[in-house]
């Protein structure tokens, strides 16, 4: 079990409670440093509103992570005092972090909005796939199944995703309206241009538009913009102790119950916090002491390894892991 | 601390990759972890420096084994002073569709120019479409000095065909900055090699150009995107108008019209994140809630009633050709401006524009990839526009093929 997690969940549920979902007010002059904020911010909201203005049956694809919760609160920007024009849609891996289910739980529940949750283990059962093996079994490739049937089971027309280009080198070319054919393959050569303000979300039957409006954010600007809006995360992104084992290149993976350890595996128990958050599999935690945003802002600062580098084990595969991942359909 | 959004523009050779790479680089925005992969990758393709900085922007598989950008790729860094976002546009075969996309949301264009080949043809027709797209800044990289022994005299001559040419075609704000980006002289860092240079280093320049924000103070321009109503009990009246102001500003009370029906109302309301304000500048994204009750869908206009934009079902366009299909005359057409989308149809190409020579040549009525023409465009409802020099985010479009969704061609007013 996990070290301390009575004590996060105690921790977690305090943060919960200072959570407000009333708006913030618009104060320019609170930090002229970060006014460049509001040009970021002006720009996913606008793509939000065109989204709700051009499809059909759009969906926000929901994570728990700080992207898709900024894009949450965005959405907020975008169309309160209205309902969402799309409902939240998160697709369970099995091994997700239990702080951030609970996370994703509570939001949609104060903030009233529909949350539509559809699990990859049932997709390996019904389509009697080959689950994940090895020591540290990543569920990312399966991923990928479920997400094209809930598009399809509801049918979808736009996703929403908290993607940005600055992540990774193939995600640097992608658009903002980035379309899908019906197997949910990107096609990087054949990429629409894209141009001013003017999005291009027509499709022909069975394609869908995979939309990234923070497509222009770096890391940075994310954390900056969670300070200024104060926007409440889930524990594991601050520091914690935490048992962990020591993968072969020295990255540090949460001790769980879906790794297969043996006795030659070094286990450890660590301040960690999460850089990103994916699957407990694959998401190595990173050595923290940052226990609220501003050391957190500072950590990236002096960081020299980039966010994918430190802690997705997923992209180490190969020098093109994620454009064949998009290729594929991944998000 | 503001955002710049420039891009680059180069022949395939004059080393853009470099250059940006060089600025990513030096002034610390690159990662360790990608530094390594880097090296790693340099090596095994046997380049001579020590690091192929190009192989910071080529981020798709094929693009890094033929050592060529096949797409627009967005970079970002930030200094103490700025925050940047670069769309790196590739210099060969479809550069002008690129150059387009790239430039349409940039302010300021750099073009590179190789010392040792001096102004050549791609130079004249990237000079060209940063003119026909009205770049608010542009600054000439002559790179590639430490080929040429950091000649002041290349230098100067490079600067003044430059400027006369550069006045030719209608170029307004030109900076020159002489640079090795392979090497790194006056990238970031100050030649040591050029004392004879004593203007900013590139990274200086971009850090202190003055941000035009001649929108900001144009008409107001308002399109809606989305209408708000929650229909629900408390709130079973509240009808807003969301979208962002596009050019001027908007105050409450104010008496405004919405067009294409040219009905007058004026401001109740301006919200902002359900906050209440009194004004609201370029790019705030806002609700308007107006005093009278009418009929508004997405994409009307919310105009000032001074000012106004012009409003036609026929109009004379610049566009470019972005397809890999032809144009087919009488081909069926959506234009999008905005969020404003209607039926349309090309009923005369005019006139085809020689990039190479800024020309108008006599058009014989086709329209293939890359070129650049004078169209009249025929569309089913009203479009409220301005003219692309006085407003350049109602003065442009696009254009869909009704048949395969594609964006097919860009255009300005």
């Amino acid at each position: 079990m996990v070290v301390g997690e009575q004590r996060q969940k105690r921790m977690w549920i305090t943060q919960l409670n200072k959570i407000k979902y009333l708006p913030y007010k618009h104060d320019k002059q609170m930090n002229k440093n970060l006014d460049y904020l509001d040009e970021l911010e002006s720009e996913a909201i606008y793509i939000l509103r065109e989204v709700a203005g051009q499809f059909d049956k759009p969906a926000l694809l929901f994570s728990g992570g700080k992207d898709s919760i900024c894009l949450v609160h965005l959405a907020l920007k975008a169309f309160r005092p209205g309902k969402f024009p799309f409902p939240l849609v998160h697709i369970d891996t099995g091994h997700n972090f239990p702080e951030v289910l609970t996370y994703r739980d509570q939001l949609a529940f104060k903030l009233e909005e529909k949350l539509i949750v559809r699990n990859v283990e049932d997709t390996i059962k019904k389509k009697q796939l080959q689950d994940a093996k090895g020591k540290f079994p990543s569920r990312n490739g399966l991923q990928t199944f479920t997400l094209l049937d809930v598009i399809e089971e509801f049918g979808f027309d736009a996703c929403i995703g908290g993607a940005r280009r600055d992540e990774e080198k193939a995600r640097a070319k992608e658009r903002i309206f980035s379309i899908r054919d019906e197997f949910g393959q990107w096609n990087p050569k054949l990429q629409r241009p894209e141009l001013w303000d003017v999005y291009n979300g027509k499709i022909n039957k069975g394609e869908n538009v995979r939309v990234f409006p923070i497509s222009n954010w770096t890391e940075l600007d994310v954390w900056n913009y969670i300070k200024r809006e104060r926007i409440n995360l889930p524990s594991i992104y601050f520091t914690h102790s935490r048992e962990c084992v020591v993968t072969g290149s020295g990255q540090l993976l949460c001790t769980n119950e879906f790794l297969s350890l043996d006795d030659t595996d070094i286990q450890v128990t660590k301040n960690v916090r999460y850089r990103t958050v994916g699957d407990m599999t694959c998401t190595a935690a990173i050595e923290s002491e940052a226990f609220e945003i501003d050391d957190i802002i500072n950590e990236i600062k002096l960081a020299r390894i980039s966010e994918r580098g430190a802690t997705r084990l997923d992209d180490k595969v190969s020098e093109a892991a994620m454009e064949d991942r998009k290729k594929g359909g991944y998000f | 601390m503001k955002l710049l959004r420039f891009f680059t523009a180069g022949n395939v050779d004059d080393g853009k990759s470099t250059l940006i790479g060089r600025l990513l680089y030096d002034s610390n925005c690159v990662a360790t972890d990608i530094l390594e992969t880097l090296t790693t990758q340099s090596k095994s393709r046997g380049s001579d420096t020590e690091i192929d900085l190009a192989m910071l922007t080529d981020g798709l598989r094929a693009e890094r084994e033929q050592g060529i950008t096949i797409d627009v790729a967005y970079k970002y860094f930030t200094t103490s002073q700025r925050k940047f976002i670069i769309a790196d546009t590739p210099g060969h075969i479809q550069y002008t569709r690129n150059m387009f996309t790239g430039a349409s949301s940039a302010e300021l264009a750099i073009i590179l120019i190789d010392a040792r080949n001096g102004i050549t043809d791609q130079t004249k027709r990237h000079s060209i479409l940063s003119s026909i797209l009205g770049m608010p800044h542009v600054v000439v990289c002559i790179n590639k000095m430490d080929l040429v022994n950091y000649s002041e005299t290349i230098y100067n001559e490079l600067e003044n065909t430059y400027t006369i040419f550069a006045k030719q075609i209608g170029l307004k704000k030109i900076s020159f900055i002489p640079v090795s980006a392979l090497v790194g002289d006056n990238v970031v860092k100050a030649s040591e090699k050029m004392l004879w240079y004593s203007g900013p280093t590139l990274l200086e320049f971009l850090e202190t150009v003055e941000i035009t924000e001649e929108q900001g103070i144009a008409a107001s321009r308002f399109q809606v995107q989305y209408v708000i109503r929650p229909q629900t009990k408390e709130l079973h009246d509240y009808r807003g108008f969301s979208g962002k102001v596009l050019s001027g500003s908007y105050k409450k009370g104010q008496r405004v019209l919405i067009l294409p029906s040219g009905q007058e109302s004026q401001i109740e309301k301006i919200e902002i994140n359900q906050q209440e304000v009194k004004e609201a500048g370029l790019n705030s994204p806002i609700v308007l809630h107006l005093k009278d009750d009418i009929d508004i869908s997405r994409g009307n206009s919310i105009v000032s009633l001074n000012n106004l934009p012009q409003m036609e079902k026929e109009i004379t366009a610049t566009i470019c050709w972005m397809d890999n299909q032809a144009f087919i005359p009488g081909q069926k057409l959506l234009l999008q401006q905005n969020s404003f989308r209607t039926r349309a149809v090309i009923k005369e190409v005019v006139s085809k524009i020689d990039i190479h020579s800024f020309t108008e040549l006599e058009s014989d009525g086709s329209m293939k990839l890359n070129d650049i023409s004078k169209v009249l465009i025929r569309t089913s409802e009203i479009i409220t526009y301005d003219s692309y020099t006085q407003n350049r985010r109602t003065g442009s479009f696009i254009l869909i093929n009704e048949n395969t969704n594609n964006t097919v061609a860009a255009g300005i007013l």
